[in-house]
């Protein structure tokens, strides 16, 4: 059984801001059912770019509801420069800790916040830049090396809990590991 | 808080009666079975008295009975046995929906022993793909293992058939029949396998003790070298108080089983057409005419199983899901997936799996309680709108 913090359990059980929020305008999604989780977060901005409400569905775990009910909480009354700061970190520190194999969960909500600016402010979100490693969950060689950096990983497994890169056929797993050299070596180097 | 335990495919409750009659044993009666006096052979007796009994489940003799420590022990010494009795034959058999302890045993000494393995596909309802599987017996191979009984799903192989074609062609044959042990009748004799796993916690015996069946006549190695036990085939003092429990759980299975095929099986029956009628967009998994009687493997559309599982720890329920969310792998059990189960329900799959100390009362509350816990998790779901998936 997982170590959840009461938190969590808290904004499981009772998550806040659940549903679609009718007058958003402001919308991102990431995940998929195949994944096995999925977060849609709505945002309503006013004229000053600050979130003046924000919502969530989600499919998942329970530390996916969990996270998105962070999520909101986190950001609602925010301006969107400040939302764009928030990180998997603050919404895993909000909750008191997630277990280690769930902070993809915690990176799920980062992502689609992301969306979810990009999308109000009419920016498209370009093609990742990078080469593609994991195809299953989309990730890439840049973004594995952002983890490694930002996160202190080590192991494939590491990477698996954070990013979910590898966590389906498995078959990037070599490459992966390759990556995690890459990382490594240019990081003694700064 | 009440426990509502239908999660007995996992592990179950040690029978009262197995309580009583280890207690003297773990107390009183601590001799060792092998001493040669009339202490140690209190114990002793025990011994032959609960290798009888086990043999008597499954209509064997008590010589063809190996005392083991688990499930996995039983498979790992039945398959390195077979492997080492035909060291020229360099190919396996097993099904795409094992145990681990046959699964990654078989994948194991694929990748790192050279053995060539075939996993037999199963369809959408998780029958095996017979075809394939008699297409795939040739003179190079050691062993074929099957499970008799599928531990998500419930659904029962055709053994006997199976284990004929094998000793038509001379393929050793063995049956994991752990999950099936106690649930169906098992007859050794009339279906002809060569070897069997049972274990002890899934028929209400304690943990750490199970039993590998071994057919008179097969060379079988030692695989713990040590002392006289076990016939030499597995050296090391018994663990005697288990082993008279396990004797206890097997007389007791054998009393149970029309238990299990009436009361049991009709309570499993209630549970599924209950949730099937009040819960929207839900699905039973597996081969719902030839499965076991206590099992019911079922995916509710759109929503996640360790979600509903903690919703149902709420109230007291211990089930399992159909996907172990341990890491950022989230797919779901290999067994759902050799099934191509569709994601939709496959996330949302729950296991539930009852025995005779089950009622209707408790039945009652899981619907009670799903009812609300899948409607809250739905209104969540961004695939779930107006009362259907979207």
């Amino acid at each position: 059984m997982w170590d959840y913090t009461d938190k969590v359990k808290e904004h499981f059980m009772n998550p806040k801001n659940v549903g679609e929020l009718k007058d958003a305008n402001a919308v991102g999604e990431t995940g998929s059912l195949n994944c096995g989780d999925a977060l849609k977060l709505f945002l309503k901005v006013n004229e000053n770019e600050r979130i003046i409400d924000a919502s969530f569905m989600t499919f998942g775990c329970a530390s996916a509801v969990a996270s998105s009910s962070a999520l909101t909480e986190i950001i609602k009354g925010m301006t969107l420069d400040d939302a764009a700061k928030v990180t998997n970190d603050d919404i895993s520190d909000f909750l008191g800790g997630l277990p280690k194999e769930k902070m993809h969960c915690s990176v799920m909500g980062q992502a689609a916040l992301k969306k979810a600016i990009a999308d109000f402010r009419g920016v498209e979100i370009l093609a990742k830049p990078g080469e593609m490693v994991c195809e299953c969950f989309d990730v890439t060689d840049l973004e594995i090396i952002d983890a490694v950096k930002q996160n202190g990983l080590s192991t494939t497994e590491d990477v698996t809990n954070y990013l979910k890169a590898g966590g389906g056929c498995g078959k990037c797993l070599d490459r992966i590991e390759e990556v995690i050299e890459t990382a490594k070596a240019t990081a003694d180097n700064e | 808080m009440d426990v509502i335990y239908t999660d007995n495919n996992a592990t179950t409750k040690v029978a009262n009666e197995v309580i009583e009659e280890m207690l003297p044993y773990l107390g009183e009666f601590y001799g060792n079975p092998s001493s040669m006096y009339t202490f140690g052979d209190e114990v002793g007796k025990k011994i032959r008295q609960a290798r009888q009994k086990v043999a008597d489940l499954i209509n064997a003799t008590p010589e063809e009975i190996i005392f083991t420590s688990c499930g996995t022990e039983s498979d790992n010494a039945a398959i390195n046995a077979a492997i080492s009795m035909y060291p020229e034959k360099k190919h396996l058999i097993t099904s795409a929906v094992e145990h681990p302890a046959i699964k990654n045993l078989f994948s194991y000494l694929g990748d790192r022993k050279g053995f060539r393995v075939t996993f037999v596909p199963v369809d959408t309802k998780g029958r095996l793909d017979l075809d394939t599987l008699y297409n795939a017996m040739s003179e190079d191979t050691a062993v074929i293992s099957l499970m008799w009984a599928n531990n998500e799903t419930g659904v029962i192989f055709p053994i006997e058939e199976v284990a004929q074609k094998a000793r038509e062609k001379g393929i050793l044959f063995h049956t994991d029949a752990v999950q099936a042990t106690g649930k169906i009748p098992i007859d050794v004799q009339a279906t002809g396998v060569d070897m069997l796993s049972l274990s002890g916690h899934k028929i209400h015996a304690p943990k750490g003790v199970a039993a590998l069946y071994v057919k008179k006549g097969i060379k079988f190695p030692a695989f713990l070298i040590g002392g006289h036990q076990e016939s030499g085939r597995r050296g090391g003092t018994e663990n005697t108080v288990s082993i008279i429990g396990l004797g206890k759980a097997c007389e007791l299975a054998k009393e149970n089983l029309e238990l299990m095929n009436t009361q049991v099986k009709e309570l499993r029956d209630y549970l599924e057409s209950r949730l099937l009628s009040e819960i929207p967009a839900t699905s039973v998994n597996g081969d719902t005419k030839n499965r076991l009687p206590n099992t019911l493997s079922i995916g509710f559309d759109a929503v996640e199983g360790e979600s509903i599982l903690m919703l149902m720890d709420r109230k007291g329920i211990c089930a399992s899901s159909g996907s172990a969310c341990t890491s950022g792998s989230l797919d779901p059990s290999h067994v759902l997936m050799a099934m191509e189960v569709p994601f939709k329900s496959a996330h949302g799959t729950i296991r539930f799996s009852l025995s005779h100390y089950n009622t209707k009362e408790e039945m009652d509350v899981i619907v009670e309680t799903l009812i609300p816990a899948i409607d809250k998790l739905r209104q969540m779901s961004p695939f779930w709108k107006d009362g259907k998936m979207i």
